[in-house]
């Protein structure tokens, strides 16, 4: 198949629709709005259904029936809007509900800007809803990655029967790259004898709840759902390293800011600085083991966490190396993006400061 | 012997956990029976809310879903939009339909949603212990209008029926009651309607049941079907408030 030229969401959109999923429930938000807008168009042409709710709370209820009666089924809004899909969330994954939710992350805290941040990365990797649970959390740093994970995405979440966040940020949805729809790594998926399609007496009858009135119960159902987790932290982490064999200084970057980051590499050895870079490409599992692997190398003398926030993931960055190593932060934040110059003024200040 | 009586096959053998005098219980087996004669119990997948139907989803023998608090319309919406043939139902109380859920509740049935809505108007919140419900009627006392609802600080109870009659989306719309005998038999036509109505594709439909608290409204079982004839029927005029031939 060859490569076609596509805006982040656009491609986000179809590569949902290639993975099989024919329902869309949404609500018009910047920065993610030519998702909705793809979907209403293609919709209909694939046989599919697109609904323009009346309210993000709405929408996560609509994707809740869909996902409950048996089919691949999606969302997508930007930051203030996820806060609103929250209480769905948390119920579709205490029910045990498979989808895909796209935040295309905007500057906050409140109705905040409408320009790119990181600043949702607590929301979507330490609950957001309530209760206890975890969404699988996929950040992409590329508009090809971004239709993989997409794609891949539906996948894991029918597998684990888990909602799937794609974390991505205005500029990954804004910008084209030439994009490919590949389906590499297909899983054999279990059948979805659990959905709610009308009760002929073949099945038990299927209730779709999360509603466990006895705590022995409830405490069992959330021990059941956290040994899923544990599966899933063994075997979907996704992680890249960039250039750490022999480096001083090992950046700490997801989506967009990585990319800044890999610049940062080739301005930093121009300045004698061996700089390497953990990719997290899994918010959630988080690839604890590779900072805590990475920190017991010599060669590497600290950590620095750049992100557009205020400093978010830095918190699971920490915990992952473990006090071995110093971890510094640089964060911009409220649509702010960093700038290639002054993330190489951070490497420099680290340097001084650990040389000292 | 001859069987002149039995359970619905739309209902489970689960006793029902509602109060003595609580009309859940007969408004549960009017649409188990609905379901029997129409013969979709197979087809059927019913929305349970929050409120004192809770667990409605332990009593409907068809497959379910619990919604969160309101959004049973959105849920139902999904669900149907997936399984057209499939005969989807919720049903609520009045503070799931007519406070936390009214944004949802207005625009399945703007949609047109092809669904069908119970909703059990008992002026109250149940489940909760009492409260005050957008159906409380004005003087009403409840936990939470200890001195009686005062329409200049609570505002006036809501005729849902009524409002929804008016949008274009909605196709069949009745309120009946469930006092007496007599109430009881037209309810039940008008549930059978309701899903007649989606069965015909026609659009979206509800029946709203006015209905008796008497734990929360502090009376025995017969007091409260008599307060409700006295003082609910005049405020919520029953009869069918839309309908699209």
């Amino acid at each position: 198949m060859s490569k076609v030229l596509m805006k982040g969401n656009e491609a986000i959109a179809e590569a949902a629709i290639r993975a099989g999923c024919r329902y869309f429930f949404g609500y018009p938000i910047t920065p993610q709005n030519e998702i909705p807008a793809y979907m209403a168009k293609r919709m209909p042409e694939t046989g599919g259904c697109f609904i323009q709710a009346e309210s993000e709370v709405s929408a996560i209820n609509m994707v809740y029936g869909a996902a409950g009666a048996g089919a691949r089924v999606m969302t997508s809004s930007s930051s203030p809007g996820i806060s609103l899909k929250q209480e769905g969330i948390s119920y579709m994954a205490a029910a045990e509900l498979p989808c895909v939710i796209v935040n295309m992350v905007r500057g906050g805290p409140g109705l905040g800007g409408i320009q790119p941040a990181q600043s949702d990365y607590f929301q979507a990797t330490k609950g957001g809803g309530h209760g206890d649970y975890h969404l699988v959390v996929l950040a992409p740093s590329t508009i090809q990655e971004a239709a993989d994970l997409v794609i891949e995405g539906f996948d894991i979440a029918d597998q684990y029967r888990n909602p799937v966040m794609i974390l991505g940020d205005g500029i990954l949805g804004q910008m084209m790259e030439p994009v490919e729809f590949r389906f590499s790594n297909r899983r054999e998926l279990p059948p979805k004898t659990w959905a709610t399609t009308g009760h002929t007496g073949e099945r038990p009858r299927n209730i779709i709840n999360s509603l466990i009135i006895d705590p022995q119960a409830l405490e069992d159902h959330v021990n059941r759902i956290y040994q899923k987790y544990g599966h899933i932290m063994k075997n979907e982490v996704k992680v890249e390293c960039c250039n750490c064999d022999n480096a001083d200084i090992i950046v700490a970057a997801y989506g967009t800011t990585s990319r800044i980051v890999k610049s940062v590499i080739y301005l930093a050895r121009q300045e004698g600085i061996d700089v390497g870079l953990i990719r997290p490409i899994t918010l959630w599992p988080f690839p604890a083991n590779e900072f805590s692997r990475w920190a017991d190398r010599q060669h590497v003398k600290a950590f620095l966490t750049v992100e557009m926030s205020t400093g978010q993931m830095v918190e699971d960055v920490r915990l992952g190396v473990n006090g071995k190593k110093p971890v510094f932060f640089y964060g911009r934040t409220g649509g702010m993006v960093p700038e290639p110059s002054a993330i190489l003024e951070e490497i420099k200040k680290v340097m001084r400061s650990v040389m000292k | 012997m001859i069987k002149v009586f039995e359970r619905p096959k739309s209902l489970t053998d689960k006793p029902f956990h509602y109060c003595p005098g609580c009309t859940h219980g007969i408004v549960h087996r009017l649409v188990a029976e609905v379901m029997d004669e129409l013969n979709i119990r197979e087809r059927t997948v019913g929305v349970a809310p929050v409120g004192c139907a809770v667990f409605a989803y332990e009593y409907f023998n068809c497959d379910m879903q619990e919604a969160a608090h309101g959004r049973a319309p959105a849920v139902a919406t999904g669900i149907k939009r997936v399984l057209p043939d499939c005969v989807v139902f919720t049903y609520q109380g009045d503070g799931d339909l007519a406070a936390i859920g009214t944004a949802e509740i207005v625009h399945a049935a703007t949609r047109g949603e092809n669904i069908t809505t119970v909703f059990i108007n008992n002026a109250i919140y149940g489940m909760t212990g009492g409260q005050m419900a957008p159906t409380t009627l004005i003087g009403q006392v409840t936990a939470t209008t200890p001195y009686g609802r005062d329409k200049d600080r609570a505002g006036y109870p809501v005729r849902m029926s009524e409002m929804l009659a008016t949008l274009e989306g909605s196709a069949y719309i009745e309120r009946v009651s469930v006092h007496d005998i007599k109430h009881i038999t037209q309810a039940k036509k008008a549930v059978k309607k309701a899903f007649e109505t989606q069965l015909a594709g026609k659009g979206f439909s509800m029946v709203e049941v006015l209905s008796t608290c008497p734990t929360n409204w502090g009376m025995t079982p017969a007091e409260a079907l008599k307060w409700l004839e006295t003082n609910m029927i005049p405020y919520y005029p029953l009869g069918v408030k839309k309908e699209v031939e």
